[in-house]
C-alpha cells in the first residue's frame, strides 16, 4: 500500500490522456450535428493541447509552457465570446442550430 | 497518492469527454464538459501548475461554460437529429481519428527521456519561490508586451461580440428591413 501511495506517474501517461482528449474533440467536431456542441468539441481540443503544454512544462521545468497555456486560455475566452455571438446571429437568421441546414454563406 | 489521484481524475476526464459525444442534448454535453475541465484543473495541480489550476476553474469551468449554458438556454437548443451527414462523418471520421490517435500514442510511447511527475514537483527551481511568483516574474518582465496585447484582444472580442449579438447584427437583410 505504501508503494501505491508514493508511486510516481510517468509523464507519457499525461501525454496519452491529452492525445485522447484531443482525438475525442476531433470525433465530436466531426459527428456532432449541433452548432453549440461542435463549438464545445473545439474547446475540448484546446483543453487537450493545454494539458500537453503543462506536461512538457513539468518535464523541462520551464515556465514558458505554463505561460503559453495562460495565453491559450485568454484567446479561448475571447474566441468563446465571439463564437457564441456568431451562433446567436446565425440562429436569428436561420432559426436552427443544425449544421446540415446551415450550408450557405449567404443569409 | 499521485497515482491514485491521476487515475481517478483521468478517468473522470475521459468519461466526461465520451459523455460529451454520447449525449444528444446540448445542456448535457455542456455539463460533461464542465466535468472534464474541473478534472483537468486537478491534473494541472498534480503537475505543479497551481495558478493554471485556479485559472482553469475560474476561466473555463466558470466563465466560458456559463456562457455556453447561457447560450444553450437562450436559443432553447433541443435534441440534435441524426442525419445522413452525421452517419457519413461517423463512418469516415472515426477510423481516421483512431489512426491519428494511434500514431500520436506510438510517438509518445517511443519518446526517450520523458520523466515522471511526483507531488510537490513544480516549477520551483529556485527555493522558496512559488509557482505564481515564477510565472508572474516572467509574465510582467520578459513577456509584458504580449500580456498587454491580450487586453487589446479581449477589448476587440467584446466589441465584436456586442456588434454581432445585437438585434440585426451580422444580418444585413434584417437590418435594412428586408425581412
Amino acid at each position: 500500500m505504501n508503494s501505491l501511495f508514493s508511486q510516481e506517474v510517468p509523464l507519457s501517461w499525461y501525454l496519452l490522456l491529452s492525445a485522447a482528449l484531443f482525438s475525442l474533440g476531433v470525433v465530436g467536431f466531426l459527428i456532432k450535428r449541433n452548432l453549440i456542441t461542435v463549438f464545445m468539441s473545439i474547446e475540448l481540443m484546446l483543453n487537450g493541447v493545454n494539458l500537453s503544454f503543462v506536461t512538457f512544462a513539468c518535464q523541462w521545468h520551464a515556465v514558458k509552457g505554463q505561460i503559453f497555456v495562460f495565453f491559450v486560455m485568454v484567446v479561448a475566452a475571447a474566441e468563446a465570446a465571439v463564437g457564441l455571438a456568431i451562433i446567436i446571429a446565425v440562429f436569428r437568421a436561420r432559426a436552427t442550430l443544425a449544421v446540415d441546414r446551415i450550408d450557405l454563406m449567404k443569409l | 497518492m499521485h497515482l491514485i489521484l491521476f487515475i481517478v481524475f483521468a478517468g473522470f476526464c475521459l468519461a466526461g469527454a465520451i459523455n460529451l459525444l454520447v449525449q444528444s442534448h446540448p445542456i448535457s454535453s455542456a455539463l460533461s464538459l464542465i466535468v472534464v475541465m474541473t478534472s483537468l484543473a486537478v491534473l494541472y495541480l498534480l503537475l505543479g501548475a497551481e495558478f493554471l489550476a485556479a485559472a482553469q476553474v475560474i476561466v473555463y469551468a466558470g466563465a466560458i461554460m456559463v456562457l455556453f449554458t447561457f447560450v444553450v438556454m437562450l436559443l432553447n437548443a433541443g435534441r440534435e437529429e441524426r442525419t445522413l451527414g452525421s452517419r457519413a462523418a461517423l463512418r469516415l471520421g472515426f477510423p481516421a481519428v483512431v489512426i491519428i490517435l494511434a500514431v500520436i500514442a506510438t510517438v509518445i510511447l517511443h519518446a526517450q527521456g520523458l520523466g515522471t511527475a511526483k507531488l510537490s514537483d513544480g516549477l520551483t527551481a529556485t527555493k522558496g519561490a512559488t509557482n505564481i511568483e515564477v510565472l508572474s516574474t516572467v509574465l510582467f518582465t520578459k513577456l509584458l508586451l504580449p500580456f498587454e496585447v491580450t487586453s487589446v484582444l479581449i477589448l476587440i472580442a467584446i466589441l465584436g461580440a456586442v456588434a454581432l449579438a445585437r438585434p440585426g447584427g451580422g444580418n444585413e437583410a434584417e437590418r435594412t428591413g428586408g425581412k
